[in-house]
């Protein structure tokens, strides 16, 4: 099993209504530096697919989607 | 005696001043409690106005009254800018060189705009989120008889999320008024993949636009525009060419909180129930410059108010504060020059979306007066 990554920011976006945890994970990455990793926590389902769709998109990295027990999932984008 | 310090005096540190002033009247009458507003500008300024004036309907003066008139005698207004914050000393100091102590800060500075972060986005775009902003799109909409409108949400987070879908559907129906509509394509761009943050205002707004011919594009992040060729550059590698364009342009938080290590892009974590600062003592943030999951609106910047209040007077009175924040956001939604909606939400709830009428474009507008009486404490 591989060790937890590290991400350089975490966007806790556990509860977010308006605007959502995609758009709170586009707010870090736009001014952010290449190569930074970041974390998107997040209790809402569909943003375990709507990340993963715009990282595609946007042409960035998807490292890794974790489920934890407590009803969130961190989700591991490398800005490319 | 226990001074309580709101910096900022928006509909945040506005509301809370005069709900202070009502809740602990007693405790300020013994000399006992001072509470001091502090803003840089003698003027409280209420920016939904600035949507209208991009229209013709409202004027930058609308948006403005002074905040003597506004705000409860009992508080101390001290009209000056804050510069510095030191939280284990608990004191301020101020771009005179003043300084003030404090028991309880609120930090309620609110979201400036940054167009700046994208390259050729001021000389290339409009928008309507400040006086000046909004005079010039005034004026270039009144001049604007054909050709591509793109409403651009650039930056996020960013204030009133919903004034960028209002934007799109009052200039599809202003240009309709004036018989330019067939000579004006518009296109709405947004972030993520639908039209909205919220999934049933996205829905609405998708079927809006589908029957009034506004083109949506969705996973769009402009980081940068041409303003000579004319042409918005995004993130995932499009250019759109536009004749008018009218952007949501990044919002920072104030310098005062990046500057003094408060919160990370000017924002300040806090606890969403309790919007006690998470890494700071006896700090509270409301309004825009606190950082909770939902929007950066003037109803969550009131209702925070309410809630910080209650804890306060809880504190100064040497209770334990019960009162907590449970995301209540309302917006009206403008869906023409004469028709809007009406959404209510707290943390984790997805808000139905009412069926426009007249009836909500008057209450929006009645409300749009009636703030003053919110910004008093009153409503």
């Amino acid at each position: 099993m591989s060790e937890p990554l590290q991400p350089d920011v975490t966007v806790d976006s556990r509860g977010a209504t308006c605007p959502g945890p995609l758009m709170d994970l586009i707010g870090k990455v736009k001014p952010a530096d290449e190569g930074t990793v970041f974390e998107l926590r997040t209790g809402d389902s569909s943003s375990k697919n709507d990340v993963p769709e715009w990282v595609e998109k946007a042409g960035h990295e998807l490292l890794d989607v974790v489920e934890h027990e407590d009803g969130y999932w961190s989700i591991y984008v490398k800005k490319v | 005696m226990t001074r309580i310090v709101i910096v900022g005096g928006g509909t945040g540190g506005t509301v809370l001043a005069n709900r202070l002033a009502d809740e602990l009247g007693p405790e300020l009458d013994a000399g006992d409690v001072e509470v001091v507003l502090v803003n840089d500008d003698p003027d409280h300024v209420y920016k939904p106005v600035y949507l209208y004036v991009a229209f013709g309907e409202r004027t930058p003066a609308d948006a403005r009254r002074p905040l003597t008139d506004l705000v409860d005698p009992a508080v101390t207004l001290d009209i000056g800018r804050v510069t510095g914050v030191d939280t284990a000393a608990k004191t301020l100091a101020f771009a005179d060189g003043a300084e003030m102590d404090y028991d309880h800060l609120v930090v309620a500075t609110g979201a400036d705009l940054a167009p700046a972060e994208v390259p050729g986005l001021e000389a290339g775009g409009h928008h309507f989120y400040g006086p000046e902003g909004a005079e010039r799109l005034r004026d270039a909409l009144a001049e604007f008889e054909s050709g591509h409108l793109v409403l651009s949400v650039v930056g996020v987070p960013h204030m009133c999320p919903a004034a960028p879908l209002e934007f799109v559907l009052m200039a599809d129906a202003w240009l309709r008024d004036r018989g330019r509509r067939a000579d004006v394509d518009i296109t709405y761009t947004y972030p993520i993949q639908r039209a909205h943050g919220i999934q049933s205002i996205a829905d609405w707004a998708t079927e809006a636009f589908e029957e009034r011919d506004i083109e949506l594009r969705t996973f769009t992040n402009p980081d940068a525009v041409d303003p000579e060729t004319q042409v918005l550059e995004t993130m995932e590698g499009e250019e759109i060419p536009y004749d008018l364009l009218v952007a949501i342009p990044p919002h920072t938080g104030s310098d005062l909180v990046t500057e003094n290590g408060l919160g990370d892009d000017g924002w300040i974590p806090v606890d969403r129930h309790t919007l006690e600062a998470t890494d700071l003592e006896d700090v509270y943030a409301i309004g825009d410059a606190a950082d909770v999951p939902t929007s950066k609106a003037g109803s969550v910047a009131h209702y925070e108010a309410g809630v910080v209040a209650d804890r306060l007077a809880s504190e100064v009175r040497g209770q334990v504060p019960t009162a907590t924040y449970d995301g209540k956001t309302i917006c009206f939604v403008e869906s023409g020059m004469d028709e809007a909606t009406f959404v209510e939400f707290g943390y984790g709830e997805t808000p139905v979306v009412r069926e426009p009428s007249q009836t909500l474009h008057w209450a929006k507008l009645a409300y749009n007066e009636s703030y003053w009486l919110t910004a008093r404490g009153l409503l």
